[in-house]
């Protein structure tokens, strides 16, 4: 029974665990980075993406990469500083 | 008369007559400042305007997935009407200086850095080996480069030598407004150089300001001075005029300093 409970509240066995921005977060299976920016509400024209340390430079691209099991992505842009 | 070509009837306005260039790109004032440690959003913006600078810096930093509004500065600041150096800053060694920057130039404004990698986080002074370190592989990459640094000649030169296109000694630790600790290390920088020298950092009120620039520096960077005074926007046309009034006061050359008094008026048709 216990078991059985342990298994409901995990997420759907198809859903991929990355790294964005230094916390954990599951994703479904088969989410391109550009999903991804869109379910966060983010514009990738205004934001920097790097993808296991490697700048992603071609937004365009976004759409067509697939996130993985493990991937650590980053998402930053600029904030006020001197 | 002979300045009548410099002085506009309606307002006393000087030109410059050699107006800042870095790296082949001409700027019309040589006051940078900061984006960081506004109350707001809109006296930012109103105290960049008024502060007349053309060279706005910011900082690269993790979008907060948390919070639902946008909050990057972009925003709020037009990246067509300013240009934008992105900094290092909280970058305490050098990898983590270039990846900062390799981000920021992702994004797709220009390929300059203000570069800082920070040895200290009392004093937030430069670790000066990391800076040299990153320098020289910011500039391998093809990045124009403004070091921060400290007040060090002999850093100075490296930095130059490293391909800096801007050397950018410190005033006093940053965000102290201590102002110029020592006017002759920065005058001996400016004097050695050849690229721009811009004081970045420690600048408190305009007559910091109006000091660093009879220097002889080429320009200055700041943000606390601005943003964190009671009334920034005031601040900011205040130090506009103190950057601009220190020029002219270099370019003017000042009187030369006596131990003792020489009268003003003629010494001489006095009653008998």
């Amino acid at each position: 029974m216990t078991e059985s409970l342990s298994f409901v509240t995990e997420a759907p066995s198809d859903a991929v665990s990355i790294t964005v921005n230094g916390a954990d977060r599951r994703i479904p299976s088969g989410w391109t980075l550009a999903d991804l920016l869109s379910s966060l509400g983010l514009d990738a024209r205004t934001v920097v993406i790097e993808r296991n340390g490697t700048i992603l430079r071609d937004r365009a691209g976004f759409a067509s990469i697939e996130l993985g099991r493990d991937d650590t992505i980053e998402i930053v842009h600029f904030v006020g500083g001197g | 008369m002979a300045h009548a070509d410099l002085i506009s009837p309606a307002a006393v306005t000087l030109t410059d007559p050699q107006p800042l260039n870095i790296a082949g790109r001409e700027f019309h004032s040589r006051l940078m400042v900061g984006t960081g440690k506004y109350a707001s959003n809109s006296v930012m913006i109103d105290a960049i305007e008024a502060s007349g600078a053309e060279v706005v810096t910011v900082a690269v930093r993790r979008v907060d997935l948390d919070r639902s509004k946008e909050e990057g500065v972009l925003h709020h600041l037009d990246p067509e009407r300013y240009f934008l150096l992105a900094n290092t800053a909280g970058c305490y060694n050098s990898s983590d200086a270039i990846r900062y920057a390799r981000l920021a130039r992702a994004a797709g404004f220009n390929e300059w850095v203000k570069l800082e990698v920070i040895g200290d986080q009392q004093t937030l002074l430069p670790d000066t080996e990391g800076l040299l370190t990153a320098t020289k592989t910011l500039v391998d990459e093809g990045f124009k480069v403004l070091a921060y640094t400290n007040d060090d000649l002999v850093t100075a030169l490296k930095l130059e030598d490293a391909g800096a296109v801007a050397v950018m000694p410190l005033a006093s630790p940053i965000g102290s407004g201590l102002g110029m600790l020592n006017p002759y290390a920065i005058r001996t920088i400016k004097q050695r150089l050849s690229v721009p020298v811009i004081v970045d950092a420690g600048v408190g009120t305009a007559s910091d300001a109006c000091i660093v620039m009879e220097q002889g520096v080429d320009g200055i960077l700041m943000n606390t001075g601005i943003a964190a005074a009671q009334d920034p926007v005031r601040m900011a046309a205040a130090m506009r005029m103190a950057v601009e009034s220190g020029r002219h006061a270099f370019l003017a050359g000042r009187m030369p300093k006596r131990e003792v008094a020489v009268p003003s008026s003629p010494v001489t048709g006095m009653l008998g």
